[in-house]
């Protein structure tokens, strides 16, 4: 499992890249979902959003799931090419995989760093 | 691979080529309509009767059914379907009669709707019910639309949140969604009950309800179930019970008696109509005493009494006080349904019912045990009517699709899988209670088998099924590439 430490995590699995603003899911989280076949961004730019705020629905062979907004602030961007190619998600959720982008974003009080996700990870693995 | 291909039935189409010839017209010709509402292009198929009947032979002969095999599919309740229901169902007298007929001259379907709506309320301790439902989801709807026209009647407004475990099925979410409630997921402690203290967080005064399906869907009886129904009664909510899983309580426990105040029904899976391609399914929904008033109407009810005597009552149709109105054209599914529901009820008797849910439980309990020591059952405890095991080992990246489409190999059809949403890798069984012991050993037998190949060939089961008629399926292009019709008309690129 691939959990780069620069950035923020939730317990719901998305990620928070505090330097550019971007969001999106963990790599824990695609492979629990595997295939993924559909992509809903639910907000657009220029919107305010608040931790918690759900920003996108995923749908994969096995499960439906919503993304939460792991920060506040603007989305300043969002990946509109996502939903035309939703299995990006699957081969790179940290890189062409994020989903969009919250400018000058303060991460919840709900985040935490690398080490705890992946220990918060394996307890929920088995 | 045995891959048996058959064309579709408009490969097999030739053209001009009939079914029956038509006698020359002896009666004068008339006009067509004018061209342009005629369509020149309309491809049905061309062929001869006994192609088709062929044809959709070779089709039946790929399908996997109750009649053929064992069918534990968790959460669905896939039992035996008696042939009797069919007799029953064709009787002239329920198949020749019209919905619109008067009452006078139905008397014998409404005393069998009135009877069991009387049956269905003694088995689950209801006050009402209604026989109109369509089938389970459509159940949740007519019920969750009684408890919001509850809180209407009570001019109590703020009442917008529905409480749903997260163990739930996806239709509870769903029903409430419907009527533009929120809903909050309350979590499962680790014995797989509701988790008391997030309830107890969540019950305020915006509550409409909580929909709870009990047991739930790790075939777990919630241990705490009377506190779960006053936690949420004393915050002024309703309590909804989702009846899928009744096949595990028949003449033990009533969902009535345990402070229920609305419920669906699944004829389809408790009563024995058959289902999951064989329907139609049917939905009844019972109701306590404080929801009476809001049942949909028409309900059967006796319109004239008898004497007692000579003179029977006349059967027709009420209407509640404060009816939410017509859930479904007509009366539900009157033969399909409620006919073989009913004859199912009369042929077993109440002691026969019981008997159905302690074999269903015991079922369930002896496939848990034989496979304890081979598969994690991640809720470990005396389950009711089914169980989740993990479909996983240490080290192997063998899933639980490939554990279900190996079963296939084995004759078996597989379990629900990656449901519910809190288990691993999840495999739900429900045996039911019409399998008998050498079954449920071949099943255990061949699932202990599929555990070790697991570690020796793992590439038996990523490929699996081999002996179906086609093999994997691409699950990914079938969720993505959507072909929802047969054939595309010429002009389709100019309609997207």
């Amino acid at each position: 499992m691939n959990t780069p430490t620069n950035l923020k995590y939730t317990k719901s699995d998305e990620w928070f890249d505090a330097a550019s603003g971007a969001v999106g899911i963990t790599d824990f989280a695609q492979s629990q979902l595997s295939d993924i076949v559909f992509v809903e961004l639910l907000v657009e730019e220029g919107e305010e959003v608040t931790v918690g705020k759900a920003i996108a629905s995923v749908e994969s062979v096995k499960a439906s799931a919503e993304i939460y907004a792991p920060a506040s602030g603007k989305v300043s961007a969002v990946n509109k090419g996502l939903s035309d190619k939703p299995e990006t998600l699957n081969s790179d959720p940290f890189g062409e995989g994020w989903m969009i982008k919250i400018e000058g974003g303060t991460a919840g009080d709900n985040t935490m760093d690398s080490t705890a996700y992946e220990a918060d990870c394996a307890g929920r693995a088995h | 691979m045995a891959t048996i291909m058959e064309p579709t039935i408009f490969e097999l189409s030739s053209p001009g080529r009939t079914g029956v010839t038509m006698p020359a017209s002896d009666v004068p010709e008339v006009a067509l309509p004018p061209k342009d509402l005629l369509r020149s292009e309309f491809p049905l198929p061309e062929l001869a009767e006994v192609d088709v009947v062929r044809h959709y032979m070779k089709l039946s002969k790929f399908n996997y059914s109750v009649d053929e095999g064992f069918y534990p599919l968790g959460s669905c309740t896939m039992k035996y379907n008696p042939k009797i229901n069919e007799d029953t169902c064709r009787l002239p007298g329920f198949l020749y009669t019209h919905p619109l007929q008067p009452i006078e001259t139905v008397q014998g379907n409404l005393v069998l709707m009135y009877e069991l709506q009387e049956w269905l309320k003694e088995i689950s301790g209801f006050a009402g019910m209604t026989l109109q439902p369509a089938a389970g989801a459509h159940g949740e709807f007519t019920g969750v639309l009684m408890m919001a026209a509850y809180h209407k009647s009570r001019n109590d407004s703020k009442r917008t949140k529905m409480l749903i475990p997260d163990a739930a099925h996806g239709t509870n979410p769903a029903s409430a969604g419907m009527l533009g409630m929120s809903v909050v997921t309350i979590p499962s402690d680790e014995r797989g009950n509701v988790d008391l203290k997030a309830l107890a967080a969540a019950c305020d005064d915006t509550v409409v309800g909580m929909m709870l399906t009990n047991p739930n869907t790790l075939g777990m009886f919630d241990e705490h179930i009377e506190e779960v129904v006053a936690l949420v009664h004393k915050c002024g909510g309703l309590m909804y019970g989702d009846g899928a899983n009744l096949n595990a309580l028949l003449g033990i426990v009533r969902p009535g008696d345990l402070g229920f105040d609305v419920m669906h029904i699944n004829l389809h899976k408790t009563f024995s109509v058959p289902h999951g391609g064989g329907g139609p399914g049917s939905g009844p929904v019972g109701v306590s005493e404080r929801l009476l008033d809001f049942l949909p109407s028409p309900l059967v009810g006796i319109v004239e009494e008898g004497d007692g005597d000579d003179m029977a009552p006349l059967y027709g149709f009420v209407t509640p006080k404060h009816s939410i109105g017509r859930m479904k054209a007509f009366h539900g599914h009157f033969g399909g349904g409620l006919v073989r529901a009913y004859t199912y009820i009369s042929m077993h008797g109440p002691d026969g019912l019981k008997d159905i849910s302690q074999y269903a439980v015991l079922n369930a309990n002896y496939l848990q045990a034989r496979l304890r020591g081979t598969y994690k059952i991640p809720y470990d405890r005396i389950c009711m009517h089914e169980f989740v095991a993990e479909g996983s080992f240490e080290g192997s990246d063998v899933r639980a699709l490939d554990i279900a489409k190996r079963l296939m190999d084995y004759n078996f059809h597989p379990p629900t899988n990656y449901f519910p949403l809190i288990v691993h890798e999840a495999l739900m069984i429900e045996p039911t209670e019409t399998e008998n012991k050498d079954t449920l050993d071949r099943f255990a037998d061949a699932l202990i088998k599929i555990a070790e190949e697991a570690k020796t060939q793992p590439e038996l089961l990523h490929n699996a099924p081999h002996i179906t008629p086609f093999g994997r399926m691409d699950e990914v292009k079938a969720a993505r590439e959507l072909v929802l019709c047969c054939w595309l008309p010429e002009n389709y690129e100019t309609l997207t």
